[in-house]
Formats: structure tokens, C-alpha cells, sequence
């Protein structure tokens, strides 16, 4: 028995470097776990099922920003993956990063795989694309903020659940409702630089930071103390001063309390969908992001979060071939609409949009389409086409603190804002220096 | 009454301290060189470009006020670690030293906390005191006092330095009992039959007598605090709110591998190098003249 069984095994390992020689490997890495990890994973094992000639590699490298400096790492070493997975965030990074990457439009040029820029939504490809239109990285999780509610904590409280909510004004009125009501937990945000700095501006079409949001320049500065955003940001302090607004912490914390019901309203991406969908116990509904009523341009478009996939430099023709090929097949209507209507995250290009309108998706769970339509409503402006700023993941830790001396009492908005400006500031002047 | 050994040529002694040169090339003066030349530079973090910016890291450093606080959030956050740590570890070896029966018992309990990884440490801390969620920070609220380190940069530092101490005071524990163990029992009865009592006979028989295990464990604890606090920081308040749990080491790491800034985190490091070194020798110079052997 153990012979035939060391017999089966000493012909198993002759065989497989065979089948492995026959198929070029293409190693993507990427910072999803659990059910995110499991879609990944699945669209990978489709794609190598699919065809015989390339067989992608998925591996897990921690979260966003452990991906990227893995990534970074790893070029350094010469190990580098085909694909990386980049935050946002880290954008401006790779995009300075010219002899690490290889131009997503390059690699699709090459490869011959079929490729058309235009197919992608504008507001998505934007963040992505050279002032040129060329595609540096190709969109592949996007979201955008939206309003999360919890229909029984209204009820609770003795407040409609229909309310009006698409105004701040109206949300600050029905915060007070709500607290008197007897909310412990009236609001709660996740990611407060992204939705109430970042997507603010956007939204009121007012500049995050000069030189077009940094799209047309290195030398950009922080204009994230302007007048729209301090009030913004005043008004949100005198609510978590009252207990309205309840901070939770940096990153996505908040998602906890909103989903074991505590709190009422709760600002998160679009792709909380999922979450949500899956833990709350409570009836809720989806909103578009409030505005301001009469301040700037408000409402324009909402920007993205997320991520994008890059093309790491320093591979063989023939493995591009097979980046280029995997890079097309997510792309691909069917693969993106199932994706979309998983995660809550949007669709990359118009035709799975209306893939998923025509299956009826939005129609079965209403809300899904607000996050779409809030992006792609109208053009985005040089204001509300993305941010692109160096070193953004410090100037976003800069951002959280200063944040938080508001939100303590610490700081009014104006001086925290001020604070935030000259510190970042500080830091896009270094990033200029490592790479003018 | 010196010892000394004579030994006749060069060959064997330079074979024999080898080992340790080669370690201390290859782990320290290598990489410390390499620290002080990048700080010379500003790279792209893939490490495509290098701009010379001569002193302009420390330039940018100094000029930073956070980082000025950082050196005092350093300090506080170390002798509060190290006092936390040695003062409950050296009474509860004494308790323990005392008893009779089921000291191994103990013994074993006290030494537990000790293999918690400091990540896993601070997890567990942050659980308990977890604002919405954490079992301790519930308590605090009934008795009407509300906890929130996520703001309250005074609460964030004490969790920190608790969760920190916490572990460390096993191991302090542990060398603590050994030397408590290691005390002539003549000398204490000597002192017994004199009519001293219990503290009269720790403060002047049993303090002076553990002043090398405590000076052994100041340093260990103070390098502790400085540089393997960094896991329980991460997980907890990754140094906010507002940098008031930044300490240098964790800025070396925020600055440099989250941020990809690896010219000021190589200013960084060199500045905590001739910190530590300060540090090392005003220790055996000012204290170590205090031990008794």
C-alpha cells in the first residue's frame, strides 16, 4: 500500500513541473480577505478555467497599505509581482513611480487583448487616467460615499424614516429629533477624511488642494481650510460636542455600531453594502450623500475610494500577454455587473451598469443604483475629477488628528484646518523634492 | 586578585572575539551606516531617484513640531513603562518570596502574561477598553466616568503604557524572585535577631543587594520601552490622538514604512542612535557608580 501510494507520488511530482512549464504564471497581488477575498479568489479560478495558456497566482498581502509597501518592497528586491493592487491613496505614488510600472494602455496595446478606453465610466477612469487619457491602472474596486440608515433606530426614536435627508440641514434637524428621541448613537462616520473632507469638496465643487486637486502639478497645496469645508466641519463638531455625532475612529470602526443597530445614520461607502446586508437586523435603506444647501455647486459628483490594479515593470513579453488577457477578462461586462451587485462596489464600465439594470438588480434591492448616479450624474469639474496629492497616506494620518482635536473640542475647525494645511503642505513640498 | 588571562600572540584572542565583531558589523555598524548615509538623501520609495538634500532631513525634522513632542512623549511614556513595570514585578517577588507553600503556583501565573506577543497584548487591551464594545470601558460608564483613548490623548497614553507593562512585568517578576531567592538568609536573620523589622531589613539589606538586578533591569526595560513597545502602539492608537502615543521608534516606522518617506525615517534613525547612546552612557556612568555587586 505505502509503495503504490510512494509509486503515485514519485510520478505526480514528475508530472506537475510539465503542466506548469506549459502555462505562463501571473502573479497578482491584493489586500482582500474574507468575503472579498472569496470573490477574488473565484474570479481568478474562472479566469484560469477560462483558457489554458496563462494561470494567474492571487495573493493575499495584508491590508492597503501593507499591499503597496509589500509591492514597493518587492520591486526593490526584484521579486516583484505582474499585478499590484494600489489604494487610491497611493495613486500619485505610482504614478511617480515612471520605470516601476508599465501603463495599463501599454500592456493592453501589446497584448492585443481587447481594450477600449471608453467603455469606462468617466468619473471612475479619471482618478486612473494621465491628463492625456492615457490609462495608467485599471479601475477595480471603486466606491463612493453614501448615507446608511437604520429605519428602526427612527422608529425608536419617534422619528419618520422617510424624512428628507438629502440636505445637511435637514440631517442636522433631524439629529436633534433623534437625541431627543432618545439616540445614543444619532451619527457615525467611517473614513471621516475621505466622505467630510475629500468627498465634501468634491460634492460642493470646491478645490481639496490647488493645481486642479494636484492632476495638473507636483506643486499643489492644501486648500482644505476654505470656507465651505470649516463650516462643514464646525457643524459637525458642535454635534459630537452634543453627542450627536459619536466618533468612533479612523478607519471603517464606525461600521460596527451602525450594523448591531445603535446608531441611526451612518456615512460609509457604498460597498458597506455588503456588510450590512449580511449582519443588520433592522430594516435600512440607502440615501445619497447629504449636501449643503446653497453652498458651492452642491450637489456635483461624489469622488471614488478603492482601488486599482497596476502592472509591475520588469516581466517577460509573453507573461504581459497574459496580464493583458486577465486584465480583460475583469473588465468584462459579466464579470464586473456580478461583482458589482457582491460588493456594493461600482461597475467599471457603462455596459455592466446596465448589465445589472437590465437583471432587474436595482429594482430588487433599491438604494444599489444611488452610489452610481450620485457619480455619474454630472461631469465631473477640476474640482471633483479625484484628488492626486503625494504622500497621501500621511497627509490623511495628518488629516484623522486634526480631525480629532475638533471632534474633542480641542481645536476649532479653522485652526485645526489651518494646522492641517501647513503640515501637508510640509509634506507635498518633500514629495516635490523626491520627485520633480 | 584580578584574574587575568595571558595569552601568547595575536591570532587566537582576534579568532576569539571575531564572531562577535563580524555580528556586531554585519547587524549594526553596517546597517547604521547605511542609516546616516540616506539621511543625506530624499529617494522615490522605489528606490528609482535619490535627491541629495545634505542636512535637510533634520532640517525638516526639527522644524516639526510634533517631532519636538515626540521626544518628550518618549520620555514620559518609558520612565512611566519602566516604573510600571519594575515597581509592581519587585512587589509581587517579595510577596511571593515569603511565602511557603504554593509559591510555584505563583510563580507560574505570574510568569503567563510574559508570552503574550506585544500585538497580541495590546489587542487584548484594546478589547477591554474598546469605547462601544470594551467590557472595562462599559464598568468606567456605569460609574459615570466616560473612557474614550481614541480622543483623550491622557487616557491613550496611560492604556499604552499599561498594556506595555503589563508583560514586562513577568519578566522583571521573574529576576526579581531569582535575586530575591539569592539573599543570605544569615544576613537577613542577623538583622531579625537585631530587632529590625520587615521593611527596615528590605530598605537596607534587600534593595542594596538587588541594585544589580535592578540596574540590569532599568536598562532592559528602558530599551523595552524605546524599541519593542512598537507592536502594542501599533494596534492600539497607532501613536494618536494627535501624536500624543507617537514615540520615536514608532515615528521611524510610520514615517518610513507606512509613508514611504525613507529619508526622514533614516534622519529619524540616526537621531534615536545618538539618543540610545546618550542614554547607554549616562546610565553607567550616573547609576551604575550606585550598584553594589
Amino acid at each position: 500500500m505505502q509503495k503504490r501510494l510512494l509509486g503515485a507520488l514519485a510520478v505526480t511530482t514528475m508530472l506537475s513541473p510539465i503542466a506548469a512549464i506549459a502555462q505562463t504564471e501571473v502573479q497578482f497581488w491584493h489586500a482582500f480577505t474574507g468575503r472579498l477575498g472569496e470573490l477574488v479568489a473565484a474570479q481568478v479560478e474562472e479566469f484560469n478555467a477560462s483558457q489554458s495558456d496563462y494561470v494567474v497566482v492571487q495573493s493575499h498581502k495584508g491590508n492597503y497599505s501593507e499591499t503597496l509597501n509589500s509591492g514597493i518592497a518587492a520591486f526593490r528586491a526584484g521579486e516583484q509581482p505582474h499585478i499590484l493592487m494600489v489604494f487610491e491613496v497611493g495613486t500619485a505614488t505610482m504614478m511617480s513611480a515612471q520605470g516601476a510600472t508599465k501603463p495599463v494602455f501599454e500592456v493592453m496595446a501589446q497584448s492585443g487583448a481587447t481594450f477600449d478606453a471608453d467603455s469606462y465610466i468617466g468619473s471612475v477612469k479619471g482618478y486612473y487616467t494621465t491628463t492625456e487619457g492615457e490609462m495608467l491602472s485599471l479601475p477595480f474596486n471603486s466606491s463612493t460615499p453614501v448615507l446608511w440608515v437604520n429605519r428602526d433606530a427612527f422608529e425608536a426614536a419617534g422619528v419618520d424614516p422617510d424624512t428628507d435627508l438629502s440636505t445637511w440641514q435637514n440631517v442636522g434637524a433631524t439629529l436633534d429629533a433623534l437625541k431627543a428621541g432618545g439616540s445614543d448613537c444619532p451619527l457615525v462616520t467611517a473614513w471621516q477624511s475621505w466622505i467630510h473632507l475629500e468627498n465634501f469638496s468634491a460634492y460642493h465643487d470646491v478645490p481639496f488642494a490647488s493645481k486642479d486637486n494636484g492632476f495638473a502639478g507636483l506643486d499643489t497645496e492644501l486648500m482644505l481650510n476654505g470656507e465651505a469645508q470649516v463650516a462643514h466641519l464646525t457643524a459637525m463638531g458642535d454635534w459630537a460636542q452634543d453627542g450627536k455625532f459619536i466618533y468612533t475612529g479612523r478607519r471603517n470602526e464606525g461600521g460596527a455600531n451602525f450594523r448591531s443597530g445603535e446608531c441611526a445614520l451612518f456615512t460609509e461607502s457604498s460597498a458597506g453594502y455588503a456588510g450590512i446586508k449580511a449582519e443588520a437586523e433592522f430594516d435600512f435603506d440607502v440615501r445619497p450623500l447629504p449636501y449643503w444647501e446653497g453652498v458651492g455647486n452642491a450637489p456635483q459628483n461624489t469622488i471614488i475610494g478603492g482601488a486599482s490594479l497596476w502592472v509591475m515593470e520588469g516581466h517577460d513579453d509573453p507573461e504581459y500577454a497574459g496580464v493583458g488577457e486577465f486584465l480583460a477578462f475583469l473588465s468584462s461586462s459579466d464579470v464586473q455587473a456580478s461583482w458589482h451587485q457582491n460588493t456594493g462596489y461600482l461597475p467599471i464600465t457603462m455596459a455592466a451598469g446596465e448589465a445589472t439594470r437590465l437583471a432587474g438588480f436595482y429594482d430588487e434591492n433599491p438604494g444599489t443604483d444611488i452610489a452610481v448616479t450620485q457619480m455619474t450624474a454630472k461631469e465631473p469639474t477640476a474640482n471633483s475629477k479625484g484628488l492626486r496629492l503625494g504622500s497621501f497616506d500621511q497627509i490623511r494620518g495628518i488629516i484623522d488628528e486634526e480631525l480629532e482635536a475638533i471632534w474633542s473640542g480641542d481645536k476649532t475647525a479653522q485652526e485645526a484646518m489651518d494646522s492641517a494645511k501647513a503640515r501637508g503642505d510640509a509634506l507635498l513640498r518633500r514629495f516635490e523634492a523626491a520627485n520633480g | 586578585m584580578e584574574k587575568r588571562v595571558k595569552f601568547r600572540g595575536w591570532l587566537l584572542p582576534l579568532l576569539l572575539i571575531a564572531p562577535q565583531v563580524v555580528i556586531s558589523a554585519v547587524f549594526f555598524f553596517y546597517p547604521a551606516g547605511q542609516a546616516i548615509w540616506q539621511s543625506l538623501f530624499i529617494p522615490d520609495p522605489f528606490g528609482l531617484s535619490m535627491q541629495y538634500v545634505g542636512l535637510g532631513n533634520f532640517e525638516f525634522l526639527l522644524s516639526d513640531k510634533f517631532y519636538r513632542a515626540s521626544f518628550a512623549t518618549t520620555a514620559v511614556f518609558s520612565i512611566l513603562v519602566t516604573l510600571c513595570s519594575m515597581i509592581p514585578a519587585l512587589f509581587l517577588a517579595v510577596i511571593a518570596d515569603r511565602l511557603i507553600k504554593g509559591s510555584g503556583v505563583y510563580r507560574t501565573l505570574l510568569i503567563w502574561p510574559y508570552a503574550v506577543a506585544p500585538a497580541v497584548a495590546g489587542v487584548l487591551w484594546l478589547f477591554m477598553f474598546n469605547t462601544r464594545v470594551g467590557v472595562v470601558s462599559w464598568y468606567l460608564g456605569q460609574l459615570g466616568y466616560d473612557w474614550n483613548h481614541v480622543l483623550n490623548g491622557g487616557e491613550a497614553m496611560g492604556l499604552v503604557v499599561v498594556a506595555s507593562a503589563w508583560g514586562r512585568i513577568s519578566y522583571n517578576f521573574l529576576f526579581f524572585f531569582a535575586a530575591l531567592q539569592a539573599v543570605p538568609k544569615s544576613v537577613i536573620e542577623a538583622a531579625a535577631i537585631d530587632g529590625a523589622h520587615f521593611w527596615r531589613r528590605f530598605w537596607t539589606i534587600v534593595l542594596p543587594l538587588l541594585s544589580p538586578t535592578t540596574f540590569f533591569l532599568l536598562v532592559v526595560n528602558v530599551v523595552y520601552s524605546f524599541f519593542e513597545t512598537f507592536g502594542v502602539i501599533h494596534t492600539i492608537t497607532a501613536g494618536g490622538p494627535q501624536q500624543t502615543t507617537t514615540i520615536l521608534v514608532y515615528k521611524v516606522y510610520s514615517d518610513g514604512f507606512v509613508s514611504q518617506d525613507l529619508g526622514s525615517s533614516a534622519a529619524q534613525s540616526v537621531i534615536l542612535l545618538i539618543v540610545v547612546g546618550l542614554l547607554t552612557v549616562l546610565q553607567f556612568k550616573f547609576i551604575e557608580k550606585r550598584v553594589h555587586y
